[in-house]
């Protein structure tokens, strides 16, 4: 066992954990953050991203020994008060999640995203969640939702999201190295 | 699937990163980003005794000037590497092919060094150190040595860092003025990994390409230099036809591997047309 002290969504845990146990198990069932979810076994999903230090990782792929002295947010943690954080409103309002399994992790990429990129594109949404794997939206309303927050966190209306289209290429930036 | 168990160890500096290593028993395991031994361990297709972690080891991370080269340190991240001024000035070619690099979270925990030492044939930093003729600069018991690009990558999975060693930094000569650099990978979509790529740096005067190195990715076990490609242009007249011959013979003497991505001609083919893109581009034509 080693100890660590770690502080999630800020409260502040003096826990010993097993080296091997991985920082999403630790967050689930040590500390019943259970909002963060597993998706896969490969570290490919990302349904399982939080903010380590203020920065996306998928905590899947850490070990809850290495976010000893760490700051954690995870999704549970955004929110302030009753008032959803921009992002989980946009999702809500524009339709970004159909199973919700993904959402989390979705939520937490797009904030990170969001902080170094405070307006992007399409084509910047895109490779900038492309660490998260969406089964059921087929993204396009998750880029819409994420575009609208960014607006919204810009201050004001939402300017430039315009509704879904019918697109069934892929995206740019593939095509171009085609 | 969680990781097996192991004993771990939490050193502060390179000496006692060294000691960790040299107490851990049979089977030990740096850990630096974990983006590629974490997943191996959790499906366990690698189990160590220990697992010594060089998150808290000072002085491993970041980049520094050092007169005709920079220096990045083992445990620079790949976002660290993006965000470098340093780099961006002197080897652009290292973050053009960082970016490409799996995703933001990976990109986040991942470092620099972990990429290297782990020398995955479809990784893209190898080949660009090898490009651009890096130092790496090694610790063990025995002390501190440098080894060149062109005698790191030994085989699969396989890179002159020797048991109870460390990757502590790695020298890239600063290339400026009438150099150019480029990246250009051929991936498949939501699929971060090269099928092939190609790294090229190109030296470029009056007219006529001086100079040329060609790091291929995934075009082998290890990364591999072009040397025919890199023969046929020095001295060449820097146009699109030169560059257009001299990369025809981009996958000579090389064997690719076949796999669910690609059979080894079609490699052998992505090879020369990405040759000529990279060259092309890094030759500004
Ligand atoms: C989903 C996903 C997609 C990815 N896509 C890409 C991609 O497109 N291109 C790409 O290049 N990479 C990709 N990667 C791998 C990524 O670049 C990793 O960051 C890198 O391969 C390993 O770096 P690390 O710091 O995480 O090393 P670790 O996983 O910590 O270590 C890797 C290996 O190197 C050894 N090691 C690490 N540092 C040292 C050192 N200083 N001295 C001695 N030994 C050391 C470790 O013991 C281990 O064997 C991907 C990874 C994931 C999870
Ligand atoms: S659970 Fe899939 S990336 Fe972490
Ligand atoms: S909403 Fe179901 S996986 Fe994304």
């Amino acid at each position: 066992m080693t100890p660590i002290t770690v502080r999630v969504d800020g409260a502040t845990y003096a826990d010993d954990v097993e080296p091997r146990t991985l920082l999403v198990h630790y967050l689930r069932e040590q500390l019943g953050k259970v909002g963060t979810v597993v998706g896969c076994d490969t570290s490919n999903c990302g349904a399982c991203t939080v903010h380590l230090d203020g920065e996306a990782v998928k905590s899947c792929t850490v070990l809850a020994v290495q976010a000893d002295g760490c700051e954690v947010t995870t999704i549970e943690g955004v929110a302030s008060g009753g008032d959803l954080h921009p992002v989980q409103k946009a999702f809500n309002e524009m339709h970004g999640l159909q199973c919700g399994y993904c959402t989390p992790g979705m939520i937490m990429a797009s904030i990170d995203l969001l902080e170094d990129n405070p307006d992007p594109s399409d084509d910047e949404v895109r490779e900038g969640i492309e660490g998260n794997l969406c089964r059921c939206t087929g993204y396009q309303n998750i880029v819409r939702a994420v575009r609208h927050a960014a607006a919204e966190m810009r201050g004001g209306a939402d300017g430039h999201v315009v509704p879904a289209q019918v697109d069934t290429a892929a995206a740019p930036h593939v095509v171009g190295q085609a | 699937m969680i990781p097996a168990p192991f004993a771990y160890a939490r050193p502060t500096t390179v000496d006692e990163a060294l000691q960790a290593i040299a107490d851990g028993g049979e089977d030990v395991k740096v850990l630096a980003g974990g983006q590629s031994l974490i997943p191996v361990m959790r499906l366990r297709l690698a189990a160590p005794e220990t697992v010594v972690d060089l998150g808290k080891v000072e002085g491993l991370r970041g980049v520094r000037d050092d007169g005709d080269a920079i220096v990045i340190g083992a445990m620079t991240t790949h976002s660290d590497v993006l965000a470098d001024p340093l780099i961006a000035e002197h080897a652009p070619l290292i973050a053009e092919a960082t970016g490409t690099v799996a995703d933001r979270q990976v990109r986040h925990r991942g470092t620099f060094g972990g990429a290297l030492v782990h020398a995955d044939p479809a990784g893209d930093l190898p080949a660009v150190a090898l490009a651009l003729d890096a130092e790496f600069v090694i610790v063990g018991p025995g002390g501190r040595r440098t080894v060149p690009a062109s005698e790191f990558f030994l085989d699969y999975l396989t890179t002159a860092v020797g048991e109870g060693e460390l990757l502590v930094e790695v020298r890239v000569p600063k290339l400026a003025g009438s150099w150019g650099m480029h990246y250009e990978k051929f991936n498949r979509v939501a699929q971060a990994w090269s099928i092939v790529a190609v790294a090229a740096v190109v030296r470029r005067e009056n007219g006529r390409i001086t100079e040329a190195r060609v790091g291929l990715t995934n075009m082998g076990p290890t990364p591999l230099r072009a040397r025919q490609v890199e023969e046929a242009l020095a001295g060449a007249e820097a146009t699109a036809e030169a560059v257009a011959a001299a990369s025809e013979r981009a996958a000579d003497g090389t064997e690719p591997s076949s796999d669910l991505n690609a059979q080894a001609d079609y490699r052998q083919h992505l090879a020369r047309v990405l040759t000529r893109r990279a060259v092309s581009t890094a030759a500004g034509l």
